[in-house]
């Protein structure tokens, strides 16, 4: 059983997925929804644990041995991506019961469940597998059911949202399936670590470049890096809350697990930083993702929106980690991958719970919602300052790496950019800030008006709680992500 | 190795460029699906291509043969085809949901309606 682990993680949610389907039942397609959620996030952190005691764990689909057969390879950063789909997923499917029953209605909840597990299938998937086409073949499965899910939102924007995903996301999955098709013809594997041998023992084309060329644009556009990143705005802001909440956290991440996997492991850290210069081009990229994102979030007046951009300018963050290909700035990275889910989260499902009793998640409804909702609010203010980096929640100790990064380069601008930055997230959340609290509630508009039902509340206090927890207690998430890095790096050199 | 033995390569060239092009250049949303679709087409026949080997048979064994082409790449496009076809019909029944809720499948259109909201 236990040895089977790295394929149950696949197959538990994407069987749970058509059952979900037949059952048909609002309630009962729920209850298998938390169970294979809870079950996949139990078997993350067994692999997790496993993987920290032992090294990486390999696993042959089928008992076909690694280059003919399909491998899923299991180390210390899929581990901990696996952790931050899987707990996400763990948290967003109890929060849905209430949340989606009123917004997506409940003729149609159980097919929601359904396409809301292929999504985690689909994710986990990408994570867990060695191979090339097999990322492929998962990540169709995610963004598909993605797009779906998006679709479902009440404003009939998300269907325009969805469709320009749709869109996006194909050709940025087709510009994968081109690179991968190249790797192919030039080594004849499609193999992880197969191709991480062979492709430097290859001498020197410009088929290898173009392949690079091909995957770098089309896991950019999937993980919305500026200037790639039009489809992402629209579609967080009209998605169902949990939806959002659930796309926001781990759909971005696993796309740069995808860049991480492809540059690091596959074409290893001297092709990607040295001979493609990779950095020179990630670095400034992610500079104006953070800036410009952080600027348009300020002048948004849907809150779900500004947060939307917050998203990106966070994604700016860690690629931008990345890009110092330094080990401090990798940790930096992969620690704001987890950090940034879980505050995010707590984010997006805090404006779940607003729109459950407004109908509406604009800054001027939204006016003396702290006297009204003081648990919710109190949720959302936990996740807003984690997000500008206050010490001792989790933002902080993301910031604080990718700082340090960003010092041992000698890039001392970037380090003032990055407190710069923060400074217009203050402004941002403190305008939600002076609208909930600072401001008279309008009885007329809403009279019965109270806190959010306890399904939605403990949710997400239980993620904001996490974003407290892990802004004190960092030895957890800062081992496993430095584990992470220091594997990633060795792989290249 | 001349610009003919490339042909089927610059069919693809030729193809995902039209497909490109009327995916970023048209405005209806079903004409967008189907440039999708030739943009999607051009990379499938990039992977037929690669699987061919010149004087090499079908990959059924043979006792009068003895080089076969490649199956693994035909059998990666069986999957990315089901892919392709799942994506347009998913695209499709979006542009069924647009029209029923904007009355129009033109985008300039449905940018118009929002815009105005």
């Amino acid at each position: 059983m236990m040895s089977h682990l790295p394929v149950l993680q696949v197959i538990v949610p994407l069987l749970a997925a058509p059952l979900c389907a037949l059952v048909r039942h609002g309630r009962t397609a729920w209850a298998i929804a938390v169970a294979s959620s809870w079950v996949s996030l139990w078997m993350a952190w067994k692999i997790f644990q496993l993987v920290q005691a032992d090294g990486a764990i390999s696993y042959n689909l089928g008992g076909w041995p690694a280059p003919i057969g399909i491998e899923y390879k299991i180390d210390a950063l899929s581990a901990f991506v696996l952790i931050i789909v899987t707990l996400v997923g763990a948290v967003v499917t109890p929060y849905a019961l209430k949340s989606v029953g009123r917004e997506v209605g409940t003729s149609r909840e159980a097919l929601f469940y359904a396409a809301f597990l292929l999504c985690l299938s689909g994710l986990l998937g990408i994570v867990v597998t060695g191979d090339m086409f097999n990322v492929f073949v998962f990540l169709e499965i995610s963004s598909l059911s993605a797009y779906a899910l998006i679709a479902l939102g009440r404003d009939r924007r998300a269907l325009t949202a969805s469709y320009q995903y749709l869109i996006m996301g194909s050709v940025g999955a087709t510009f994968i399936v081109i690179g991968i098709g190249m790797l192919y013809v030039m080594t004849g594997s499609l193999n992880m670590a197969d191709l991480a041998i062979l492709l430097p023992e290859l001498p020197s084309n410009r088929t290898i470049p173009v392949a690079f060329a091909f995957l770098s644009v089309g896991v950019c556009l999937k993980l919305a890096l500026f200037p790639l990143h039009m489809w992402l705005p629209n579609a967080y802001a009209y998605a169902p809350s949990a939806v959002t909440a659930f796309i926001a956290s781990t759909a971005t991440k696993v796309a740069i697990y995808m860049l991480l996997r492809f540059f690091f492991t596959v074409f290893g850290v001297h092709f990607s930083f040295s001979e493609m210069q990779l950095g020179i081009i990630l670095l400034p990229l992610s500079l104006i993702a953070i800036f410009s994102m952080s600027l348009v979030a300020i002048f948004q007046t849907n809150v779900k929106r500004m947060l939307a951009y917050s998203s990106l300018a966070q994604i700016g963050y860690i690629i931008l980690g990345i890009s110092f290909f330094s080990n401090t700035g990798l940790t930096a990275g992969i620690l704001h991958l987890f950090n940034h889910a879980i505050i995010k989260g707590s984010l997006f499902m805090a404006l779940g719970c607003v729109m459950y009793r407004l109908n509406s998640v604009e800054l001027e409804n939204m006016r003396g919602l702290g006297k009204k909702m003081p648990l919710t609010m109190g949720a959302f203010m936990v996740g807003g300052f984690s997000l500008i980096g206050v010490p001792f929640t989790a933002g902080f100790v993301s910031k604080w790496y990718l700082i340090q990064g960003a010092i041992e380069k000698g890039l001392w601008p970037v380090a003032l950019l990055i407190l710069m930055t923060s400074l217009m997230a203050v402004v941002y959340i403190w305008r939600v800030v002076e609208s909930v609290y600072f401001s008279e509630f309008d009885e007329s508009q809403n009279d019965d008006c109270t806190e959010a039902p306890l399904g939605l509340l403990l949710p997400t206090w239980a993620l904001a709680l996490l974003c407290l927890y892990f802004g004190i207690n960092a030895t957890l998430t800062t081992s496993g992500a430095s584990l992470a890095a220091a594997n990633l790096l060795r792989i290249g050199s | 190795m001349n610009a003919v033995g490339f042909l089927n390569y610059w069919f693809v060239v030729v193809l995902m460029m039209i497909g490109f092009y009327i995916l970023i250049a048209q405005g209806n949303l079903v004409k967008k699906i189907i440039g999708l679709n030739i943009f999607q087409t051009s990379v499938f026949i990039l992977y037929i291509s690669m699987g061919k080997i010149e004087g090499a048979t079908a990959p059924i064994l043979n006792s009068n043969w003895s080089v076969y082409s490649n199956p693994l790449p035909h059998v990666l496009i069986l999957t990315a085809i089901v892919v392709g076809v799942a994506t347009s019909a998913l695209g499709l029944s979006l542009v069924v949901r647009i029209h029923e809720a904007y009355g129009s499948v033109e985008e300039d259109q449905i940018n118009e309606m929002d815009r105005s909201v």
